[in-house]
């Protein structure tokens, strides 16, 4: 994977600041492959940082050799400026929330939480105070007493939460933290695991696989795939500017187009001539690429006879979803390649979009991506 | 990528292969599991090293290659008792495991009232709380020379061949009940659904759904019981008569005959079945293991208008001929002298108790009973615990893990044997232990050493696998989350090692009979002497108060235990709120 310069600089803190973390080379082999390829990465203080991609694409193993819980085959951990790269777990600096909670089940909330602090040698009236502030900051002010059992998915997760707080440690580790909860209280606990993440103003990294998380909480994504970093930038950046294919498919939703470039930032399409501003220009005329449109990507209003990529689209079905529907559309003049677009349901309603129907669209030129369709090298 | 940080290549090359520092946390984890592995090593490998080093040897220590297995198989009276210990087994096999099985079923699938299930199960693991003496013993009171039922054999002498299967197939009965219960249990009811759905016939899905889904259950519990047949010693020596067997062999041989090199090589024989049928038992416990994960809807049964009484009936028939063995042993321990002198007297039990020496048989057996399961849940917990909760330990992990699975394999007698061989070589710097009953002890944590682990490594399994991430990364050492959490979360399971290890060491006689002194003898062996010496009334009397022993400390610790839960374990059975 060819990764040129300008994908990384999105940090919105200037790169001579001194990085909270710093991945520097880091490997992994195991036996029948390689879970981590040369990782580069940068972590700022106090931001959140979120690793996304599918199962297998190595992110937790790079939160455990963070943690110091898995070995690097090779690299370097800066944490702070120093090197912790092959210190064992409890010679490191942070706090970790696991997707199991791994709450003491036979200890109460209260000692729960205390558990650390009781060991760094705190009086009995300092732990007693810091608990209850904690119990307080994660919102269970009176489930002290309580045993885990007795708490939901949800709340047993925010004692975790302070559990790993408690010690004020300089880096919060998130395992999949909302994995294990149902959907209503995943949604409640992101807004608060920000919240309280922004309050306490505490470096995090965070494992997760649902885009959706990520775009949510993160100041930074870093995408990743098969043990590489496809991207880093902010939720924003991540889903507008997709620096490969990969990161185009895997947040968000996406259609594909088969596309010949002509040069000067336009494409041909089957019979059309797309034009697509904001591409790279450098492909060769001639070259066979992909673009990649995002559903939401299409104007229906306020069309005119120089609106660039105007077609006239097949409604060949509807897929009604609520408040914001699929139509599938095709176009003779696509050559029959098929495109899902979003309209809302009023929408549907005022531009009688309905399975069997032509409509009159145009494909935003500024917002069509284009890669080369040639299988990038590994 | 210049806006990252790089190190610098001489600084790259330098730390081209650098290894995780340990912390003082995975040192001492390291530490302790080597100081269990150096012991199962000691006390288990290299006394089986030295078996295998005396069968290669003669007296004077010279290599004689298989001289002795040349001469062993030229001799036709030990080759018929190796013959003799294998169709022995494989009787009892196709005795007890069929038995066992309907049994089973009986407990598991039919709609027996639960009080009675209930009690027909605790009626079936009696015999798990008595030396295998004892229904050898009893057996010779039924139907021996003047036994009460010695008109059924029709002429047919007890001693020998009839009486040790007799005596085995009580024996082994709970061991495959319990395996096989287990297999039934894990029936999906699903199965049972769609097969009525698609209008079965009860045979049929009898035959086509039940029988396979305990295939593995049934080879498992066939293996586990030829190989407590084969190496069984207590019952062929009671009422085995002149029907040699490979145990005894062993024993005539090195006892009798103070011939250690064919002593050997028997031992190594009787080692032969016992890893084959472990190998099997390991791989079928695995599918077992895979069938158990799967989901499924726990299978509850219909009442049958035939089969339940019938099963009903069975249970009641079984159950009645357990006790009346069990029976048989309490009540000559009871009367004068069978066949003549019925009358009720606790004399044999004084003559025990306090006319001999027998008491201190007794009370020894308490002890080792007592520090087995002390010092054997102890060992055994600490070392799954390290096994299973230490990060990055590779080969130690498996070597530690196969060591402890293969005391199972080894028959307790052969394990003696190599005991004597090894620590009471001269140059042997733990010669001292020779002769004392600390080697009683740990003969009987290694010889126990497998089940007891599987149960603790099951309980940690069951737990979060992060605590110990947890915990280092709160900075507070690995043992204190041991103490505070694992330990009381695991308590049960040690409760049960604990209680495992006594029960079984208390009535454990292959392990002790090369081990013993006068001064360290144990019940069970003495049990053995009486027996030889003709005294039936006071070997019942011992047996009995073995028995009464374990049966007692059972009902105690399951008092104490639920005290004891209750105040510990007040968070498992919480609700939410």
């Amino acid at each position: 994977m060819d990764m040129t310069d300008t994908k990384f600089i999105a940090s919105p803190v200037p790169a001579s600041a001194p990085a909270a973390l710093e991945i520097v080379g880091v490997r992994k082999d195991f036996e029948s492959f390689s879970a981590l390829r040369d990782v580069h990465l940068r972590v700022n203080p106090g931001e959140m940082l979120c690793f996304l991609g599918p199962s297998g694409c190595g992110k937790t193993t790079l939160l455990r050799i963070i943690a110091g819980l898995e070995t690097q085959t090779s690299g370097q951990i800066l944490q702070n400026g120093k090197d912790v790269s092959w210190l064992p777990p409890d010679r490191r600096d942070y706090g970790i929330v696991f997707q199991s909670y791994a709450l003491f089940p036979n200890l109460s909330i209260a000692e729960n939480i205390g558990y650390g602090l009781v060991n760094s040698r705190a009086r009995r009236g300092e732990i007693k105070t810091r608990v209850e502030e904690l119990l307080k900051l994660v919102g269970l002010p009176t489930s002290g007493g309580k045993y885990p059992s007795q708490l939901s998915g949800g709340q047993q997760q925010r004692v975790a939460l302070a559990r790993a707080l408690a010690t004020r440690p300089g880096l919060l580790l998130l395992d999949e933290p909302l994995s294990a909860l149902d959907a209503l209280e995943r949604i409640r606990l992101r807004g608060e695991i920000r919240r309280l993440q922004k309050q306490v103003g505490i470096t995090t990294i965070m494992v997760t696989h649902d885009q959706e998380e990520a775009l949510s909480m993160a100041d930074r994504i870093v995408v990743m795939n098969h043990g590489v970093i496809e991207q880093v930038g902010t939720p924003m950046e991540v889903y507008e500017q997709p620096a490969t294919p990969f990161v185009a498919d895997f947040v968000g939703k996406v259609n594909v187009l088969r596309a010949v470039a002509l040069g000067n930032h336009r494409f041909r399409v089957g019979d059309m001539e797309l034009q697509c501003d904001a591409c790279d220009g450098a492909f060769e005329p001639g070259e066979a690429v992909n673009l990649y449109l995002r559903p939401e990507d299409r104007a229906v209003e306020h069309l005119s006879h120089d609106t660039a990529n105007r077609l006239q689209a097949l409604v060949t079905k509807v897929e009604f979803l609520g408040g914001l529907c699929i139509a599938e559309v095709t176009a003779d003049a696509l050559h029959g390649q098929a495109l899902g677009l979003h309209f809302s349901l009023n929408q549907l309603h005022d531009l009688d979009i309905r399975e069997g129907n032509t409509i009159d669209i145009a494909l935003r030129a500024n917002r069509i991506r284009a890669f080369s369709a040639r299988t990038p090298k590994p | 990528m210049n806006t990252l940080a790089r190190p610098l290549p001489a600084r790259a090359a330098f730390n081209a292969r650098p290894v995780m520092r340990w912390s003082r946390d995975e040192t001492i984890a390291r530490a302790i599991l080597l100081v269990v592995m150096v012991m199962l090593f000691v006390f288990l490998i290299a006394p089986l090293l030295t078996i295998l080093a005396h069968a290669v040897q003669d007296r004077e220590g010279r290599f004689v290659g298989l001289t002795h297995f040349i001469t062993y198989f030229q001799t036709p009276s030990l080759l018929r008792a190796a013959w003799n210990s294998i169709w022995v087994s494989a009787a009892v096999v196709m005795i007890s495991v069929p038995t066992a099985f309907v049994f089973a079923y009986a407990l598991t699938r039919s709609r027996m009232p639960m009080p009675l299930k209930a009690v027909f199960r605790l009626i079936a693991l009696i015999p798990l709380l008595a030396p295998s003496l004892l229904s050898a013993i009893s057996f010779v009171q039924w139907f021996g020379n003047q036994g009460a039922l010695k008109f059924l054999l029709g002429g047919v002498s007890i001693y020998g061949a009839p009486g040790i299967i007799m005596a085995e197939v009580y024996n082994t009965f709970p061991h495959a009940l319990m395996i096989l219960v287990t297999a039934l249990s894990l029936a999906d009811g699903r199965l049972y659904e769609a097969a009525t759905a698609l209008r079965t016939r009860p045979f049929r899905q009898f035959m086509t759904i039940t029988l396979p889904s305990c295939k593995y259950g049934l080879i498992s519990a066939a293996t586990v019981v030829f190989t407590y047949v084969v190496s069984d010693f207590g019952a062929p020596k009671v009422i085995g008569g002149n029907f040699n067997v490979l145990s005894v062999d062993v024993f005539k041989q090195v006892v009798g005959q103070h011939n250690f090199s064919i002593g050997a090589v028997v031992g190594m024989l009787l080692l032969v079945p016992s890893i084959i049928s472990f190998v099997i038992d390991y791989v079928v416990r695995r599918k077992l293991k895979a069938q158990l994960t799967a989901r499924s809807v726990p299978y509850s049964p219909k009442r049958r208008k035939l089969a339940d009484p019938l099963l009903m009936l069975f249970c009641t028939v079984v159950c009645g001929l357990l006790l009346a063995t069990i029976g048989m042993a309490i009540y000559t321990s009871l009367i004068s002298l069978w066949p003549y002198d019925l009358s009720l007297t606790l004399k044999h039990y004084h003559f025990v108790l306090v006319e001999s020496d027998m008491a201190d048989a007794y009370t020894n057996s308490l002890i080792v009973a007592i520090a087995t399961a002390v010092a054997g849940s102890l060992i055994v917990f600490v070392g799954a615990y390290l096994i299973e909760k230490t990060r990055n330990l590779g080969l130690m992990r498996k070597g530690m893990h196969l060591m402890a699975v293969l005391s199972m394999a080894v028959p307790g007698l052969v394990l003696g044997l190599g005991y004597v061989m090894f620590f009471n070589h001269p140059a042997n710097p733990l010669n001292f232990l020779y002769q004392t009953m600390a080697i009683l002890i740990i003969s009987m944590v290694v010889h126990y050493y497998t089940s007891s682990h599987l149960t603790a490594v099951t309980a940690l399994k069951q737990i979060d696998n992060e605590f110990e991430a947890v915990s280092a990364s709160l900075k507070v050492p690995f043992f204190k989350t041991f103490l505070r959490v694992t330990v009381p979360v695991c308590l049960p399971a040690i409760l049960d090692i604990g209680r495992y290890f006594f029960v079984v060491s208390m009535a454990s006689l292959s392990c002790a009979i090369f081990l013993y002194t006068p001064e360290t003898i144990l019940a069970s062996v003495a049990i053995m002497h009486l027996d030889d010496a003709g005294d039936i009334g006071p070997a019942a009397a011992l047996a009995s108060l073995i028995v009464v022993t374990s049966t007692v400390v059972c009902i105690a610790y399951s008092l104490l235990t639920r005290v004891l839960l209750s105040r510990t374990q007040a968070w498992r059975n919480l609700s939410r709120s």
